[in-house]
């Protein structure tokens, strides 16, 4: 057998054909190279696919998603254009519904919108200026206070804010 | 804590002294107890009574808790006589006044003495009304009173005689957990009520009611009990064409909805007590979607036959209904499957809970008696509801994905192993050839 | 510019060319038990996952009562692939002290924990506490139901020791009862002052077992031993090890998602038929099964500082086996087996009650 130095300065140069003293191992090795070859690019191929499976997703986690951040103390309830002196909306705050009112004088309100006599959603009547409760006749002022009917408590008030046309609604 | 033994002597010196000083204050405790003693009105009722047996001194035993008693009122305020005398004769003397145990025609009158005028009553509680007396003359007990029945309830048969209390004591028997009771003791006893031609069930069927069930196990004293409908003082029942008022008072809608509704019209000519005829009187049940429609349960098929154009509307608005819960139960369910599965879906399934929201309108909206009008709420129902359908779909799709993506990957992985495990083959075949 | 005069200029400045050759010339011996020698890399590998996938949840993570719970629903719903990273990070920090245990108890089997190398025992001890520190501190930070009364649960059990049970309970509850308090103070454990202390003593671990080689169990002759060397045979498969463990808990993640539990309700009573997480499951359940009473003393606190006294033997185990008392060795030995069937069999049992 060869010795290390000799077969690979022999690999380096090419010349493996012009040796005359081969022996099987040696052919075997020398054949291998091109196997070795092979396998490299295949495993440098394997990691570099492996190391994109994994900072792929890690890519796209640390973008900002679209939602930015777990809406829960704050929603955007509505836009101010949109929502029409003394009238009310029901909106969606964290994963219960809210009401939001703007008044006859045109002051916003927002407040938590089950009812807490049966937990029914409550509605704004305009007429009467009030809110009240369709399933047996809760009625509530536009300070959230129960003033007729079952309900037991009051309505718990949000704070109202604006930005620009949006309204935010925070919890008090 | 120990003590030591100097400091048990001094606590047992100043006990001692404690208890001398004390002594000097009981000629003044004499002094006061006497000045109350006298400076208490004399009341010989009391004295004799709660010396009594039985019966006799019940009333002395009653007052403690009593309303009118809390009040400075005692036994003369409603029986006159004389309380200062202790002889019998001149305490209870007839002839002075004295009314002794009132007949039950006298009692309204008794009472009203001093409950019907304003003047009087102002000075104890300035809101409660003074009507009570007027208001039962024009009850069915009342009026049976007037005609000679002594049967009938008056007021000490609800308020109780001695020991009446506030009706927003607990104890008091017109407490709205207990008045069904109260009125259950006569008008469920069926022999004491054998002479009248109204039923005895009242009291039973109300116990096993939706009202009852709000009022004794959710203790929601906002729930109806028998005056609430049928008045305390003036208690009838009411009138055929009143009930949908009386029901009214809380089911606004409902009421509001029927009223204007040609069903109105036509229970009156028909004599039919509007909510009663489909929901009963006392033993109401939660309703449930089998009494619309025309199955076996239908509340409509009572008046309505195969045919006409109501039995047609009921199938339309019972369809639709069936449709509404069918659609919420399948989104349920496939939200459902979808959390089992590890998908985040809280969000999908709280909206589904404005799907449940439109339900409880349209079974509102029935009182209409109007597919239209039915379909009309059903709608944005229907939507909602289809809405989070989907979106337990898109949970499931993306579990799918999730799944396959897994696979890609796990393939990937193994091949990658597979082939560091080659690379290891070949780097020590080279090094077993090196003879490293 | 290529590797070579990088490595040069590596070398000039930082003298990786040291490092370079104490690597190179690390070796492992191979025999019967030489499987056993993954899974120290692995636990390191495991580590390093939590490390990594814990810096990017601490990203999205916000540690307060009010919005802890709705941070990590935010992380699994909305931030892409959150779901992947936070499975892998609950799963990961189970693989973790699993290997961990193994490769402790391989460690003593073996006894590699011998002279010269009582010192790295002691620090993988110390490893062993904090990795289960961060598993307590870890398991309260979504704010669910479960981890609430676990918490709760756990830190009572504490307090329960003798005199340094409440000033004990009151620090890790940084008040009286499990509050938003308690969260913060969990979150700053198990963030801050743990990978802190950790990668110090990591640091030491390594360097000491750098320092002192591979050891061999008893009945394999250290001279006569067939060695590998560490680069590249015995790291390709150490590679292998962890690209299957990358594979594993991709598959964990997609296949068992780790659950969001319901939020957190101090005023709600405990769900039924709670436990803590396996790996201390066993101290759990044989809590359970020790009476209320022992002679005059308190059951639990029996059982605490029994497992203390457990703990203590732990730690100074290689002070205890001296090679010149071979009987002790059997001892040592046999405890081990029956400490291993004891943890097994009660944890199982946990399971099913």
């Amino acid at each position: 057998m060869k010795t290390e130095s000799h077969q690979d300065s022999l690999e380096q140069k090419g010349e493996c054909a012009q040796c005359p003293n081969r022996t099987h191992a040696a052919e075997a090795e020398h054949d291998g190279k091109g196997r070795r070859r092979f396998l490299n690019y295949l495993l440098g191929t394997g990691f570099g696919a492996t190391l994109i499976a994994i900072f792929y997703p890690i890519i796209r986690f640390i973008t900002p998603p679209m939602i930015i951040e777990a809406t829960q103390n704050s929603v955007t309830a509505g836009k101010i254009n949109e929502l029409a002196v003394n009238s009310g909306k029901i909106f969606k705050f964290g994963n219960k519904p809210g009401i939001l009112i703007r008044s006859a004088s045109g002051e916003l309100k927002a407040f938590s919108a089950v009812c807490t006599h049966l937990d029914c959603i409550v509605q704004y009547e305009p007429e009467k200026k009030q809110i009240s409760c369709a399933c047996h006749n809760g009625q509530y002022n536009l300070s959230g206070q129960n003033i007729g009917g079952p309900p037991p408590r009051p309505l718990e008030e949000f704070v109202v804010n604006t930005r620009g046309e949006e309204i935010i609604v925070s919890k008090a | 804590m120990e003590t030591t033994p100097v400091n048990q002597k001094n606590i047992a010196a100043a006990s001692t002294r404690s208890r001398f000083r004390a002594l000097k204050l009981v000629p003044l405790f004499a002094l006061l107890l006497f000045a109350t003693v006298s400076a208490q009105k004399k009341n010989s009722c009391v004295e004799c009574h709660s010396q009594m047996e039985g019966a006799l001194s019940e009333p002395v035993r009653l007052s403690k808790g009593d309303v009118h008693d809390a009040r400075g009122l005692s036994c003369v305020d409603c029986h006159r006589g004389d309380s200062t005398k202790d002889d019998m004769a001149a305490a209870m003397d007839r002839r002075k006044g004295f009314v002794g145990k009132p007949k039950p025609s006298e009692l309204p009158a008794f009472c009203g003495r001093c409950h019907s005028n304003a003047e009087f009553m102002k000075i104890f509680n300035p809101r409660l009304r003074v009507d009570q007396e007027r208001e039962y003359s024009t009850s069915v007990h009342g009026k049976l009173l007037k005609s000679g029945d002594q049967n009938v309830a008056t007021c000490v048969s609800c308020h109780g005689n001695h020991g009446v209390r506030a009706i927003n004591d607990p104890l008091s028997k017109v407490y709205a957990l207990n008045v069904a009771e109260t009125c259950g003791s006569c008008h469920g006893n069926r022999e004491y009520m054998k002479n009248y031609n109204i039923p005895n069930d009242q009291f039973d069927k109300y116990k096993t009611s939706v009202h009852a069930k709000a009022l004794y196990d959710k203790q929601d004293l906002s729930a109806p009990t028998c005056n609430d409908c049928h008045g305390n003082h003036g208690a009838a029942p009411p009138g055929l064409a009143s009930v949908a008022n009386v029901c009214g008072q809380c089911h606004v809608r409902q009421a509001t909805l029927f009223q204007s509704n040609p069903h109105k019209t036509v229970f009156g000519l028909m004599k039919v007590g509007e909510c009663i005829q489909c929901h009963s009187n006392h033993g109401i049940m939660p309703p449930s979607d089998e009494m619309l429609g025309v199955g076996e349960k239908s509340a409509c098929t009572q008046c309505h036959g195969d045919g006409d154009s109501g039995f047609a509307a009921a199938q339309r608005m019972k369809t639709s209904m069936d449709e509404m819960v069918a659609s919420i139960g399948r989104s349920n369910d496939i939200l459902n499957r979808a959390e089992r599965a590890g998908m985040e879906v809280s969000k999908a399934k709280f909206e589904l809970n404005e799907a449940r929201d439109a339900l409880t309108q349209a079974r509102v909206t029935v009182h209409t008696f109007s597919p239209d009008e039915l379909d009309k709420v059903l709608g944005p129902g229907l939507a909602t509801s289809n809405k989070g359908y989907a979106a337990g779909g898109d949970a499931l799709a993306e579990l799918s994905f999730r799944r396959k993506g897994l696979a890609g990957s796990l393939f990937f992985i193994l091949l990658l192993a597979g082939l560091i495990y080659l690379k290891v083959r070949e780097v020590e075949k080279r090094q077993a050839l090196r003879g490293q | 510019m290529n590797a070579e005069t990088v490595r040069l200029w590596l070398d000039d400045r930082i003298g990786i060319g040291s490092i370079a050759a104490v690597a190179r010339k690390k070796e492992i011996p191979v025999h019967r038990h030489s499987i056993w020698y993954y899974f120290g890399g692995m636990t390191l590998f495991l580590f390093s996952v939590q490390v990594g996938t814990g810096i990017l949840l601490l990203l999205y993570y916000r540690p307060s009562a009010e919005t802890a719970f709705e941070s990590v629903q935010f992380i699994v719903t909305e931030v892409k692939f959150g779901w992947l990273i936070r499975s892998v990070h609950s799963w990961s920090a189970n693989l973790m002290i699993a290997t961990l245990f193994i490769h402790m108890f391989s460690v003593f089997f073996m006894k590699a924990y011998r002279r010269p190398r009582e010192m790295t025992w002691v620090s993988g001890v110390l490893l062993l506490f904090l990795a289960v520190g961060f598993g307590f501190s870890g398991y309260l930070l979504p704010w669910n139901k479960l981890a609430f009364f676990a918490t709760k649960v756990g830190t009572e059990i504490a307090g329960v020791i003798p005199l340094v049970g409440r000033p004990m309970l009151r620090f890790l509850r940084g008040g009286e009862d499990v509050t938003g308090a308690t969260l913060t103070r969990f979150f700053g454990f198990h963030v801050a002052v743990l990978p802190a202390i950790t990668t110090a003593i990591i640091g030491a671990h390594l360097m000491l077992v750098q320092m002192h080689g591979m050891s061999v169990p008893p009945g394999v002759d250290n001279e006569k031993v067939k060695r590998m060397k560490f680069i590249p045979n015995f790291l390709l498969r150490d590679l292998i090890g962890w690209v299957l463990a990358i594979g594993a808990l991709a598959a964990l993640a997609a296949l068992f998602p780790w659950e969001l539990g319901e939020k957190a309700d101090a005023f709600a009573s405990a769900p039924a038929g709670i436990r803590p997480e396996w790996y201390f499951l066993f101290m759990f359940q044989t809590l359970k099964f020790i009476p209320a009473k022992i002679l005059f003393f308190d059951g639990e606190v029996v059982g605490i500082l029994a497992f203390g006294l457990g703990g203590l033997m732990l730690f100074i185990l290689p002070f205890l086996d001296k090679p010149d008392k071979p009987r002790r060795k059997t001892v040592i030995t046999v405890i081990g087996v029956i400490v291993v069937i004891y943890i097994v069999v009660l944890t199982i049992i946990g399971y099913l009650g």
